[in-house]
């Protein structure tokens, strides 16, 4: 640890929420655009932010404050480890434990929405696990290593050798942010029948630290999409930005499917064409330069 | 500022005739577009600041009622939408009827007529931003409404 590396994990720590917030005011400003609405300032989610702190806090147990820091501190951890080009396997390990806490956070309140919710997230995760892990085999066999150092000092993109890991990852995008048609399990508005899903049970400064959390998660996503033409930030960034306003479109154009269906999905054609695209590095055997 | 840049609404209804409440699902329509001021329709009451009560209270809802208000985080502001949510209106005198909103819980600000127009209702939100604020300056907490188990008077 030097003096530059405990500036850029500060850099992050200050700089994630900034962008995540701007992005989710981008996104609500958007979607109010493609109903015909004017829609609330860009800030609004600081906005939204700054009154949650403001407000009392009400639980149905305390346990509750635990597992929604758990939540924020493991979204943390593995955006700095994505920064800091950690091993990828470990990477997702981590994420996967933030998304847990939530689920737990939710179990644990008793109210049926938010069990609801709870168990539908369970699906979710059941649904872009394996292809996450493929993404990092895929990672694997272009460089040797599950060290995001050598994807990161490539000349070339990966993108070249893992077309179809990138479509299904726009999907897996598309689960992680809770954005229609994948939405059930909570999402930034309020469903009819399940309320507010997994969050249901949060208020005041335990919601505003899942919507902080969720700011880091926006970043940490695009980081994921970032990786695959990580030889050139510039390209990087905006493949990020296009997926990202991509997500935005499909969430306005497309209703909720049952869980059934996206979990069907992901394990026929979104698991097919990974491991086609992994089949293909295998026996090719070509290597990121 | 914080409290008025992002009033969340919970919306409640207790036996309305579905008049008011047509009228508040208008305000986030985008001719009316309530979320420009930052309105959000939340379902749960742990996240809303202002409670949007449309109907009169009946026996059968009203510990609903109460149970709703208790579960809303200080400060809180309390919106009687219609006629009939602040007096009763026109079912004031029915065996079933309590009455308006403010026989039960505490009621900041009402909004009259059967039904109220969306800019009418998007006023009340306004002036019920104020006094958000206010009691979040004064600290001033609503008390919690005590549950009765059967609220029918034995005439009825
Ligand atoms: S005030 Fe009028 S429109 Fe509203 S609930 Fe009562 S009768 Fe219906």
């Amino acid at each position: 640890m030097n003096t530059n590396d405990i500036l850029l994990a500060v850099l992050v720590l200050i700089g994630a929420p900034i962008i995540g917030c701007i992005a989710s005011g981008i996104d609500r400003k958007i979607t109010a655009r493609l109903q015909g609405r004017v829609g609330p300032p860009l800030l609004q989610p600081y906005y939204d932010v700054k009154k949650l702190l403001s407000k009392d806090n009400m639980v149905v147990n305390p346990s509750q404050n635990f597992y929604v820091v758990v939540y924020l501190v493991f979204i943390v951890l593995s955006l700095l480890m994505l920064v800091f080009k950690q091993d990828f396997l470990m990477i997702i390990f981590v994420y996967t434990v933030a998304s847990l806490a939530l689920i737990v956070g939710g179990m644990s309140t008793g109210s049926p929405y938010a069990r609801v919710g709870s168990s539908r997230e369970i699906m979710a995760i059941l649904s872009y696990e394996p292809v996450l892990i493929l993404y990092a085999l895929a990672i694997y066999l272009l460089t040797g290593t599950f060290k995001l150092t050598a994807v990161l000092d490539a000349s070339s993109p990966m993108l070249m050798y893992t077309p179809l890991i990138f479509i299904a990852m726009i999907v897996v995008l598309n689960i992680k942010l809770k954005k229609s048609p994948f939405d059930y399990s909570t999402s930034h508005h309020g469903h009819q029948e399940l309320v507010k899903g997994m969050t249901t049970e949060y208020g005041g400064p335990g919601f505003a630290t899942i919507e902080i959390a969720h700011f880091y998660e926006y970043v940490f996503l695009t980081g994921l999409i970032f990786l695959f033409w990580a030889s050139n930030p510039i390209i990087g960034v905006l493949l990020g930005i296009i997926a990202y306003l991509l997500i935005i479109v499909i969430d306005n154009i497309t209703a909720r499917v049952y869980w059934q269906w996206m979990l069907k999905l992901s394990w026929s054609v979104l698991l097919i064409i990974s491991i086609v695209n992994i089949a293909f590095l295998y026996v090719s055997g070509v290597q990121l330069a | 500022m914080s409290l008025a840049k992002s009033p969340w609404i919970i919306h409640v209804n207790v036996n309305s005739c579905n008049g008011c409440d047509i009228e508040v699902v208008a305000c986030l329509t985008p001719l009316y577009d309530a979320e420009r001021f930052g309105v959000l329709n939340i379902g749960t009451p742990k996240q809303a600041d202002i409670m949007v009560v449309t109907g009169s209270v009946n026996y059968k809802n009203v510990n609903v009622l109460k149970n709703l208000y208790n579960q809303i985080p200080d400060p809180k502001v309390v919106l009687a939408v219609g006629a009939c949510a602040s007096t009763g209106g026109i079912f004031h005198n029915c065996y079933n009827v309590i009455g308006g909103v403010d026989q039960v819980i505490p009621v900041d600000a009402y909004v009259p007529g059967c039904c109220p127009r969306p800019e009418a209702i998007l006023d009340g939100v306004v002036a019920a931003l104020s006094i958000l604020e206010e009691k979040k300056k004064g600290n001033i907490k609503g008390k919690e409404v005590k549950l009765k188990g059967s609220e029918v008077p034995s005439n009825a």
